[in-house]
């Protein structure tokens, strides 16, 4: 049979470019472990938000002047008398809010699961640099609005070079290239922001996953499904990529994008979180806002930066908190990496990392009273002490036997019964006089078989801490 | 091909040499690509002396100046605010301004040519925020400590109202004196420095 006119093609360049082989070995032959729950979601989820980002930010720079005359009412125009520029826009802000929170919740599956561990080390500094360059673009990108809160936020993290011992004056200046925040340091952050920070975060994206599909995926059940491998070699608890995690993750999308055209379209300020109030006023060098607080996902940092009371140690913590980050994979001693199978020093050490975390996230939105400040002390302790004393309670405590293949999980299918009898336990039916004078039959809430849930939640949630 | 007798140490040599060479020549390129981000010559000869007229200021009000882009504040203190600062020395940092930036003629208790009269640049000496002026005794948000002083919002830290750092607070030194000096009783040149006969 005569070949087709597209197979001929199609083989013409398979004989130049290796583009079946890329495909099998990254997609239809990547083999995944087959229990992924929702949290493997996030990282396919960043990937997207980072082409929206892409795609968003060459059309919003069609339009935006990085002039310290023009920034700030060109981004009005862009809102104004764009055609669809507030869409492009809000996407644009909504989406660098969204990358941080699907990011942060792709670095905690990562400590739930230990995907961190020995072998995949690299994976996870990667991803730390990542997250670092992620900072960095947030950052520059912030500026370039030229408002209150971009003047003076850019005023305060750039002179946390300063605190740098004889050089630190010297480079703040040389990062501004002016005596204070001025039209060159818009100028240059519009260029780090549009090309050097991106092509780096590609770079390291493709790091990333080359060094993931290296050494193969983790699990929630953290061991490694290359142990069992059938006469094929392929894993006995693998599953292709494609199309099986595909789908799976454009359910994920799904849902995902549900919520952030919902942001987009009603809430695209989030009440001040992600797009500030001071920020729809035009930068003002000569007056700090009276309230000044980094855009949401800086937070946690900040308050570590605030809590200490001088500047070199403050910025010194603030750059500890990150580079401990890095350090993760040889601060963890346990031999195994799933917390369903470590001790229960780890969960509750976890547990309180997560507290201190959020809680610092909250203080850095909120003034700098004494009593925030103690709070926030205590909090950033707890964050360190996580991380520092890792090496000692990793150690000591006893992991759980591992199974030799991955687990099944109850899906949700199978929990709908349960969920329906709780449902029934914590309801009454009482009969409801209805207006016309007739009487019915309807559920309402029972105390007695709520607090009886509670308490069996509360018990589960002790005894899974053990 | 005959690989017998071929002396490697002599490619070797040369590959080093051409590392060297080539790692010589990109320093050199590096050095105009990193000072280029160096403050221009524009933004370097920016920041003009500036004038201001005091003689229409009431006591305790505060006049912010536009100096080299940064806000410098002129504040005229009264005789009540001048007996707090000098009972307030063992609270603070840096009392007598050792470790403070300021011209000679201002490196005094009250960091002034004269004592109603106080000059500073309004940026904190922690992360350059611009203090807010809270000149009340003992506000609420602030506590029964606050003698009245500068606030920082940023970081929380404290500054009395000659400008100096209070213990425990993020700022490491006092606010920053500019160079000023008096052309006449009301009359005040910020960026030129005061000669010795000028501010007596």
């Amino acid at each position: 049979m005569k070949p087709s006119r597209l197979t001929t093609y199609g083989n013409w360049v398979l004989d130049r470019f290796p583009l079946t082989k890329l495909w099998n070995d990254h997609m239809a032959q990547y083999y995944a472990p087959k229990n992924f729950n929702f949290w493997y979601f996030f990282g396919s989820l960043a990937l997207l938000v980072l082409v929206n980002q892409f795609v968003t930010g060459i059309l919003l720079t069609m339009n935006y002047k990085p002039d310290a005359q023009l920034a700030f009412d060109s981004v009005e125009y862009i809102m104004r008398d764009v055609n669809w520029g507030w869409l492009v826009r809000y996407m644009h802000s909504t989406g660098a809010s969204a990358f941080f929170i699907v990011v942060y919740l792709h670095m905690f599956r990562g400590l739930l699961y230990g995907s961190f561990k020995q072998p995949r080390e690299l994976i996870w500094i990667f991803g730390m640099l990542i997250f670092v360059a992620l900072m960095a673009e947030a950052f520059m990108g912030y500026l370039l609005p030229w408002g209150q809160m971009s003047y003076w936020g850019a005023q305060v993290i750039i002179s946390l070079f300063s605190a740098i011992p004889v050089v630190g004056d010297e480079l703040s200046l040389w990062v501004r290239g002016d005596y204070v925040v001025s039209d060159a340091t818009l100028n240059r952050f519009f260029a780090f922001h549009v090309i050097s920070v991106p092509l780096v975060l590609v770079l390291l994206v493709f790091l990333h996953i080359v060094a993931l599909h290296e050494v193969g995926s983790n699990n929630p059940d953290g061991i490694e499904i290359k142990k069992n491998k059938n006469a094929n070699g392929i894993p006995l608890d693998g599953i292709p990529f494609h199309p099986y995690y595909t789908v799976k993750d454009i359910v994920g999308v799904g849902v995902f994008l549900v919520f952030f055209a919902t942001v987009i379209f009603y809430m695209p300020e989030m009440g001040g979180y992600f797009l500030e109030h001071a920020n729809f006023i035009p930068a003002d060098p000569m007056k700090t806002p009276e309230h000044i607080a980094p855009v949401w996902y800086f937070t946690p940092f900040y308050a570590i930066l605030r809590a200490i009371p001088d500047k070199f140690a403050g910025v010194i913590g603030m750059g500890g908190a990150i580079v401990v980050l890095f350090l993760l994979p040889w601060l963890d001693r346990s031999e195994v990496k799933s917390i369903r199978y470590r001790g229960g020093t780890y969960k509750k050490a976890l547990l309180l990392f997560v507290i201190s975390f959020l809680g610092l996230g909250y203080l850095g939105t909120q003034p700098a009273t004494p009593a925030a400040t103690t709070v926030a002390r205590i909090f950033t302790a707890i964050y360190f002490g996580f991380f520092l004393l890792m090496p000692l309670y990793t150690r000591w405590e006893k992991a759980k036997p591992l199974p030799s293949r991955v687990t099944d999980q109850p899906s949700l299918e199978d929990r709908i019964p349960a969920l329906i009898e709780t449902y029934h336990e914590m309801t009454v039916q009482k009969p409801v006089t209805q207006e016309d004078g007739t009487t019915v039959m309807k559920r309402r809430p029972h105390p007695a078989g709520i607090l009886n849930v509670i308490t069996r939640l509360a018990i589960k949630l002790k005894k899974s801490l053990d | 091909m005959n690989n017998e007798g071929v002396d490697k140490s002599k490619r070797q040599f040369l590959t080093t040499a051409l590392t060297v060479v080539g790692a010589v020549g990109t320093g050199y390129l590096a050095v105009p690509f990193l000072a280029q981000m160096q403050p221009s010559v524009k933004a370097m000869a920016a920041g003009a002396p500036v004038e201001v007229d005091i003689s229409k200021m009431e006591p305790g009000q505060l006049l912010r100046v536009e100096w080299r882009g940064k806000p410098v504040w002129i504040l005229n203190r009264t005789p009540e605010i001048l007996e707090t600062l000098k009972t307030l020395d063992n609270e603070l940092r840096d009392p007598l301004s050792q470790e403070s930036i300021q011209p000679s003629s201002s490196k005094n208790q009250m960091r002034a040519i004269k004592p109603e009269i106080f000059v500073a640049i309004g940026l904190c000496t922690h992360l350059g925020c611009s203090p807010t002026y809270r000149p009340e005794i003992a506000p609420n948000d602030l506590g029964d400590k606050w003698k009245g002083g500068f606030f920082c919002p940023c970081h929380g830290s404290w500054f009395d109202l000659a400008g100096r750092v209070y213990r425990g607070v993020p700022a490491p030194t006092n606010l920053e004196i500019p160079p000023y000096r008096y052309v006449t009783d009301t009359q005040i040149i910020i960026g030129e420095e005061a000669t010795a006969g000028a501010s007596a």
